[in-house]
């Protein structure tokens, strides 16, 4: 085989496991750019700041772990990666300006493995949606924002 | 007292009551973790199993039991399934005992997920209560050693590389 040949086999191949990579990564937290997340110490900040609109908190996670902690003031949705989960963020949020502040937030796994805040967040763009903003969670919510000393709620 | 400033202040007192109620349980305030840490005895708890028997943690006593705290929408906790069920074929025989206990919001999918993965250990539905009793579970996945006593031997918060917990396991299963 001539080795030019070898060259383009080789380069759509490339080409081939990069598609499929940008295909997986589509569904995942980690696609979301970084101009659209909040810092738990930024959202901290946000909430405490006097005179300043609050941001709608949601939690697109698990209603066990909700109920165990949550932000105050957050509400449930539910698991964004299910259609009832996403039926429910959309039937929360129709009636807001499209401007409206809201910050969305899961924290069930580790970012990278987060099936919950890009459906949640790309359902909200689709919608119009223009200031909302993702929290970043690195590992999970516990680590990141219950031991890090946050205020935290439980219950429903 | 004037029975109208009487029936005040108890107003007053109830009040004061249901507010701190509420506060206690929607409160801004931390949310107080009770400890499940290493050498600790792992809180005892019966719940129901996914066929509707009920699973005692302290009939476990005199085995080594590895406790995991997973759902299935959590895609590590996917991932460690099958090498549960793997430790479980290979060390059942000499005590091990795993126990799953589902974090799902539902028993449902953790039925399909059971047998899709050809699950071969008890898996009961956890709730927001026992999260907490075990120091808050606020992250998949969350998994326990506990030794022949019902004591916390290791706790390993999100996924663990399989030999690690094979070691510990066969650390404890030798210690007699």
């Amino acid at each position: 085989m001539k080795p030019v040949g070898n060259f383009v086999r080789a380069g759509l191949m490339v080409l081939a496991l990069l598609c499929g990579g940008i295909g997986i990564a589509a569904g995942q937290a980690t696609s979301i750019p970084s101009s659209r997340l909040i810092g738990p110490e930024d959202l901290v900040r946000v909430l405490q700041r006097q005179a300043v609109e609050k941001p709608l908190v949601l939690q697109v996670g698990s209603h066990v772990l909700y109920s165990q902690a949550h932000i105050p003031g957050s509400e449930y949705i539910g698991s964004a990666a299910s259609q009832s989960g996403l039926d429910q963020l959309r039937k929360r949020v129709e009636k807001l300006p499209r401007t409206k502040f809201i910050v969305l937030y899961c924290g069930c796994c580790p970012w990278t493995h987060c099936p919950n805040v890009k459906p949640a967040d790309d359902a909200l763009a689709a919608m119009g949606f223009q200031n909302v903003k993702v929290l970043y969670l690195a590992n999970n919510f516990g680590a990141d924002w219950v031991e890090k000393g946050y205020p935290t709620a439980k219950g429903d | 007292m004037a029975p109208q400033k009487k029936w005040s202040l108890v107003a007053i007192a109830v009040a004061a009551l249901v507010a701190g109620l509420i506060l206690l349980r929607h409160g801004g305030g931390r949310v107080a973790r009770p400890l499940a840490t290493k050498g600790s005895l792992a809180p005892d708890f019966t719940l129901p199993q996914l066929d509707g028997r009920e699973l005692h943690l302290s009939s476990y006593r005199g085995k080594i039991v590895l406790l995991d705290f997973w759902a299935t929408w959590c895609v590590p906790c996917r991932e460690e399934i099958p090498h549960f069920v793997e430790l479980e074929n290979k060390y059942g025989k000499d005590g091990l005992e795993i126990v799953g206990v589902s974090m799902d919001d539902g028993p449902e999918p953790v039925r399909t997920f059971y047998q899709q993965f050809h699950m071969n250990y008890p898996v009961v539905m956890g709730n927001a209560n026992l999260g907490e009793q075990y120091g808050g579970v606020l992250g998949l996945p969350i998994a326990f050693l506990l030794d022949r006593e019902g004591r916390i031997s290791a706790k390993h918060i999100g996924a663990t590389k399989p030999e690690t917990i094979e070691k510990e396991a066969t650390a404890l299963l030798e210690s007699r």
